[in-house]
């Protein structure tokens, strides 16, 4: 795709639109589950630019496990907690948390976006070249060999440790003790 | 990008823009294909409620037209000009929003269906063939959980709520043998677009190589829309009606249309996933009896998804979550490391082909036998503790009954 078609554009600007209204609806919300609602637009938006940047794969992850799963875990926590879904203080002097985040902001945009930003024109770097099957999608997650593909062994396995790691804290939170443990503490 | 088929018509016709003309082109696709799904949902509703008074012994609506056809549109009607409730303390804006939501989760999934056979880059008459259409359909179809929470939580209301909790329980835990039973077409067709799937069962069904990956997506799918015998959202007894309590007129009739929808598509998915989809006699040389063999096969799973939702009690909470955890996620975590295995032990050993589009009858033939034969062996696994631990439970009910009976007789 050499230049930018106008429908290009168009969807950019909405998904964006999307991305950044959800996530200003998710902090200016004072009930927490429309904040949880506004999230998952705000992740749809970006679901949507993954689509955007050829990565299909990446938007139906980014769907099923944003939206479909973590999202709706955080609408079932905001459920149980019902006392909190109306949140009545104001925190309104909080002028150095303001301050530091504009100009955290005003770095990010100075140093990150503005030296990428090349108008509209979708890039012509692609996340993965071809995941028409499953075998090229595997390739292009791990595999370390060719020059197009970098391989997201370590990346991938640190991860799953991590997740790893939570479950079996989860786990250890969550249960009983048991018969023994309640013996020893009698 | 070039400009083929329904653009180009468009484009030859008068509209001499291309940009124009593809979005004219892609507007027409996206009405004929969300239009298959919101017609046959009038017809479902029929059919419906047809088969459930034929199963309880009854005639079902017989006076509105011929057989009743016409029973659907006087409820049709009935619905729209029904007051429209909203609850006072509902969240207005959420309220309004979860029956839409509901049901484009599902219209939504026919986006990625192959119709039927076409000479198309494609291969066929598709709304459009993603690369990732399993997946895309897992992530659609998990929208309509979000969409059922929404409801119960924006009515204000404690039964809707408790609907809404078990849905959560549900719907979220069925999901993993769902997609566990998905692997299996994927790691077949070696992708996860679904025309690629239909093609690759050509010369072989996929319902033959692995009967008990369709029985799981057949069961967690009967789960998923939740019918009974897994209908605890709307259990009528416990809840009064489960998420919806609070909705009435067309909105309540939204979510229903998006349940009926949502179990006929689940039958086309079967169809698709594990019995060839499209493929069928004469299916390329007459491409619309594609279509008809599509429907048909649909239709009977359909069938089969009515028949267990008329015949079988539903199921208390801790059995339907037991059911799935010690069951349904074991056998399908076992079933996806053996066939994987299997498959690739036979393809590396060269009797079984890598492409099974390209195959033949007699190449498919040997992994077939293999697959079924480990189909089988789980099977037979499974009825055996089965009737284990049935017996034990009877042995366990007969001595309680004994003792009961002793200490009575020893008064």
């Amino acid at each position: 795709m050499g230049d930018a078609s106008l429908s290009l554009i168009l969807a950019f600007i909405i998904f964006t639109i999307l991305t950044l209204g959800g996530a200003l609806g998710v902090v200016m919300n004072r009930n927490l589950f429309r904040g949880t609602i506004w999230l998952m637009v705000s992740l749809f938006g970006a679901a949507g630019h993954f689509v955007l940047l050829s990565a299909p794969f990446l938007a139906a992850v980014q769907v099923l496990v944003y939206i479909g799963a973590i999202a709706i875990l955080f609408t079932f926590a905001v459920m149980l907690t019902r006392s909190l879904t109306q949140i009545s203080d104001r925190f309104t002097r909080l002028w150095w948390n303001v301050g530091g985040a504009g100009i955290l902001f005003v770095v990010l945009v100075g140093t990150v976006i503005l030296p990428v930003w090349g108008g509209f024109t979708p890039s012509n770097d692609i996340l993965f070249a071809n995941v028409a099957d499953t075998t090229q999608l595997g390739i292009a997650l791990v595999d370390r060999g060719s020059e197009t593909t970098q391989g997201f062994v370590l990346p991938f396995e640190l991860a799953s440790l991590l997740l790893t790691a939570a479950m079996i804290g989860a786990i250890v939170i969550a249960r009983d003790a048991d018969d023994d443990e309640k013996g020893k503490r009698s | 990008m070039d400009c083929i088929g329904l653009c180009k018509l468009i484009f030859d016709a008068g509209v001499r823009n291309q940009e124009l003309a593809r979005f004219i082109g892609s507007l027409i696709g996206v009405l004929l294909v969300s239009g298959v799904p919101l017609l046959t949902v009038i017809v479902l509703i029929w059919v419906e409620r047809k088969v459930a008074a034929r199963i309880q012994d009854r005639i079902a609506p017989n006076r509105v037209g011929p057989f009743g056809l016409l029973q659907t549109f006087a409820d049709l009607a009935k619905l729209l000009i029904k007051e429209d409730i909203t609850p006072t303390a509902a969240d207005r804006i959420l309220y309004n929003a979860a029956p839409i939501v509901s049901f484009a989760s599902v219209v939504a999934i026919w986006a990625v269906i192959p119709f039927m056979f076409a000479n198309n880059p494609e291969g066929a008459i598709v709304g459009v063939d993603l690369d990732i259409g399993v997946l895309y359909f897992v992530a659609v179809a998990s929208l309509g959980t979000l969409a059922i929470m929404t409801a119960g939580w924006a009515s204000n209301n404690k039964y809707a709520l408790l609907g809404a909790f078990r849905v959560v329980a549900l719907l979220v835990s069925y999901e993993i043998p769902l997609v566990f039973a998905l692997i299996i077409p994927v790691m077949f067709a070696g992708s996860m677009s679904l025309v690629d799937i239909v093609e690759a069962q050509s010369h072989m069904w996929f319902i033959f190589m692995a009967p008990v990956a369709a029985l799981l997506f057949f069961t967690s799918s009967q789960a998923e829309t939740g019918r009974a015998p897994f209908d605890l959202i709307e259990a009528e007894s416990e809840l009064v009606a489960g998420f919806n309590i609070e909705y009435s007129g067309m909105k309540f009739g939204m979510f229903f249309a998006a349940e009926f929808l949502h179990v006929f598509t689940n039958g086309i998915l079967m169809a698709i996933l594990f019995m060839g989809g499209y493929l069928g006699l004469f299916y390329q040389a007459i491409p619309p009896l594609g279509f008809l063999w599509l429907g048909l096969k649909g239709a009977v799973v359909y069938f089969v998804f009515l028949w267990l939702r008329n015949t079988v009690p539903r199921l208390r909470i801790d059995q339907v979550m037991g059911f799935n955890w010690f069951f349904l996620v074991p056998v399908s975590i076992i079933n996806v490391i053996l066939t994987s295995l299997i498959l690739k032990l036979m393809q590396v050993s060269g009797f079984a082909p890598t492409n099974f589009a390209t195959s033949n009858l007699g190449e498919m033939l040997p992994l077939t036998i293999v697959m079924l034969l480990k189909d089988v062996v789980i099977i037979a696994f499974i009825l055996g503790r089965l009737g284990q631990e049935g017996r034990r439970a009877r042995i366990e009910e007969q001595r309680a009954n004994e003792a009961l009976t002793a200490a009575a007789v020893g008064d």
